[in-house]
């Protein structure tokens, strides 16, 4: 499914005396299969963009196409749960979607509110918590009295028995120890592969963006700053760090190199074998005489 | 550095009497001026350990005594006066309607005078880059705008102990360590002792010294050297290898002739420099 935001604007609390400007002008497109990262500093509005995706928020002005739908100010919206469905998003704040009795309940309830029979989405429910790498025995346990770490878990198996077709996360490791970290985001990029997703990330983590995205979108003050491969975006490194984001750690390690040895590597890296490679060949080649 | 200013002493806890231990007879020291790193896996009992610091629970077995005094329902109030906690989730933090209110809050239950009060709720907001928010909601913040406010509710008390609970995940890198370097400078003016519980292996690094929390248990505790010498190990106790380890490593397997793993980025390419100059 193609979603496509058109010169959106979004305002909070329109017409009050809080009423603040999040984002502006934002147009992108994510056409179906694409992997997206969206990257930026606290209070871009990022998180402002995402909730457009499934129309939780309805710009104050320009428009969202999702599929076949068009969502604008004036639109009233009618049944908004076949958009739901298809487009799943993991909150920045687990504790915003969790709230039955049970983790099981919790991660069922999606399911069968699109029509779902019960033993399907129990069945999807225990799939979706191997995923996420939680024992099964969680089922049985209410999602309050886990660590924040396991909620955030728990809110992705969510999201995943719902089997949709744009998976939107919403810095879906924070709180996740090292290597659920890595095993997570190797999950949902082997998804996305495998059920052909479209999948909507934004990250703090340059890394992440950068070994798994198609494109990267920077947002900054509420308008999008910059559009582009992870190739591109990070091949310039000096732009971001004006901005005052950072860079991949393997292209922030080339950069204090170069500089410290005054030597210049054929390309920027963007893995750790090309940078590793790239250091061996510096060495052996040594300084210039 | 070295007088311990908290003493737990086999520490056993339960959330519920029927489900296994949260934490299990775990014993260690906090010193005086130390910035104490915590790390663990998911569910490992790190924020169940700020906890029962803080007074929200009590061990089941065991005891813990701050500053000598042993921690117990009668003296929670007078202890909690010295350590100040940033929780894991902000928003379970906010009392306040607006966001210089909700710093407010916390020094006048502490009793601080007016002036100083107001003067403490500017400079803290100041310092985590908040100024422009005074007056809007706590809860209508972005995930990292809630996360420097929260911040900024604790070092505005200047306690004795401040315990961050993965209170910069969802800061961006740079801004993650400006809030950082913020709290060593204080901890610096203040003679504050830091307990930080992370994820983050580059800012575990930088600690004094790390506890690695394990289903429960302590598995370990040393310095950053120590601990990081563990390589695959921490893999699989949920943790990583940190990227200068993980590259020094790397370079070794590739011929170089790298004296250790280092944890820092600059003595590494200090290394490099030194040996490219040679060649
Ligand atoms: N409910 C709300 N009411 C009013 N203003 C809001 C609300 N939510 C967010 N804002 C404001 O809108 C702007 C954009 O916020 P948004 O949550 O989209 O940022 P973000 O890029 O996701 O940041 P972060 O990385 O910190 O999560 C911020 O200045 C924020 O203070
Ligand atoms: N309120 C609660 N009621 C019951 N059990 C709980 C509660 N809070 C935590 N637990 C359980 O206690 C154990 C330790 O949890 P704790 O929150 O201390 O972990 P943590 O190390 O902070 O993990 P994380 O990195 O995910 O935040 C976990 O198994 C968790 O499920
Ligand atoms: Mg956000
Ligand atoms: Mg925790």
């Amino acid at each position: 499914m193609d979603i496509s935001l058109q010169n959106v604007e979004y305002r909070y609390q329109v017409n009050t005396p809080f009423e603040r400007l999040a984002i502006k002008n934002v147009s992108i497109d994510i056409p179906a299969g694409t992997f997206l990262a969206i990257i930026g500093h606290t209070g871009s509005g990022k998180s402002t963009v995402l909730q457009h995706l499934n129309a939780l928020l309805k710009p104050t002005d320009g428009q969202v196409v999702i599929g076949e739908r068009l969502i604008t100010s004036q639109k009233k919206q009618k049944n908004l749960k076949e958009i739901r469905q298809r487009v799943g998003i993991v909150f920045q704040f687990p504790e915003h979607q969790l709230f039955e009795e049970t983790v099981e309940k919790d991660i069922c309830f999606g399911p069968m509110n699109f029509g779902v029979s019960e033993e399907e989405a129990k069945k999807r429910a225990r799939a979706a918590i191997r995923q996420v790498g939680l024992p099964e025995e969680i089922l049985h346990k209410s999602p309050f009295d886990l660590s924040g770490g396991q909620m955030r878990r728990v809110a992705i198996a969510g999201v995943l028995a719902m089997e949709p077709d744009v998976i939107v996360l919403d810095e879906p490791t924070a709180g996740l120890d090292p290597r659920g970290r890595k095993e997570i985001m190797d999950m949902f990029y082997s998804l996305h592969g495998t059920r052909g997703l479209s999948t909507v990330l934004v990250t703090h983590s340059m890394e992440d963006a950068s070994r798994y995205s198609d494109q990267i979108v920077i947002m900054h003050n509420g308008e999008v700053y910059r559009k582009g491969t992870p190739k591109e975006i990070f091949s310039s490194p000096e732009g971001l760090l004006k901005l005052g984001l950072d860079v991949p750690e393997v292209v922030r390690f080339q950069l204090k190199m170069e500089n410290s040895l005054n030597i210049r590597f054929s390309k920027t890296c963007l893995t750790m074998d090309e940078l590793t490679d790239e250091i061996a060949a510096a060495m052996k080649r040594g300084a210039p005489k | 550095m070295n007088e311990p200013l908290v003493e737990l002493k086999n520490v056993s806890f339960k959330y519920d009497a029927e489900t296994g231990f949260a934490l299990h007879n775990v014993s260690f020291n906090i010193l005086k001026g130390e910035w104490l790193a915590i790390v663990g896996h998911n569910g490992s009992g790190k924020s169940t350990l700020a906890k029962l610091l803080n007074g929200l629970h009590f061990p089941l077995e065991g005891s813990i005594t701050v500053g000598g005094i042993p921690l117990t329902e009668e003296t929670v109030w007078e202890t909690r006066k010295k350590i100040g906690m940033v929780f894991q989730n902000p928003d379970n933090q906010f009392v306040g309607t607006t966001v210089q209110d909700d710093v407010a809050f916390g020094l006048e239950n502490h009793g601080i005078e007016r002036n100083d009060m107001v003067q403490r709720v500017a400079q803290s907001l100041e310092k985590v880059k908040m100024a422009q928010f005074l007056n809007q909601e706590p809860h209508h913040l972005s995930g990292g705008q809630k996360q420097r406010v929260a911040i900024a509710g604790v070092i505005a008390l200047r306690p004795n102990i401040i315990i961050l609970d993965e209170s910069t995940s969802m800061l961006d890198p740079r801004g993650r360590e400006e809030v950082l370097e913020t709290v060593r400078e204080l901890k610096q003016d203040y003679h504050m002792t830091v307990i930080s519980i992370t994820h983050d292996l580059e800012e575990a690094a930088k600690a004094d010294r790390i506890l690695v929390m394990n289903r429960g248990q302590l598995y370990r505790e040393g310095t950053p050297e120590e601990i990081f010498q563990m390589d695959e190990e921490l893999v699989k106790l949920g943790l990583d290898i940190p990227f200068p380890v993980k590259l020094s490593k790397i370079l070794r397997e590739k011929g170089l002739p790298l004296s250790r793993h280092y944890l820092s980025e600059e003595e590494l390419v200090e290394e490099l420099w030194t040996s490219h100059s040679k060649m």
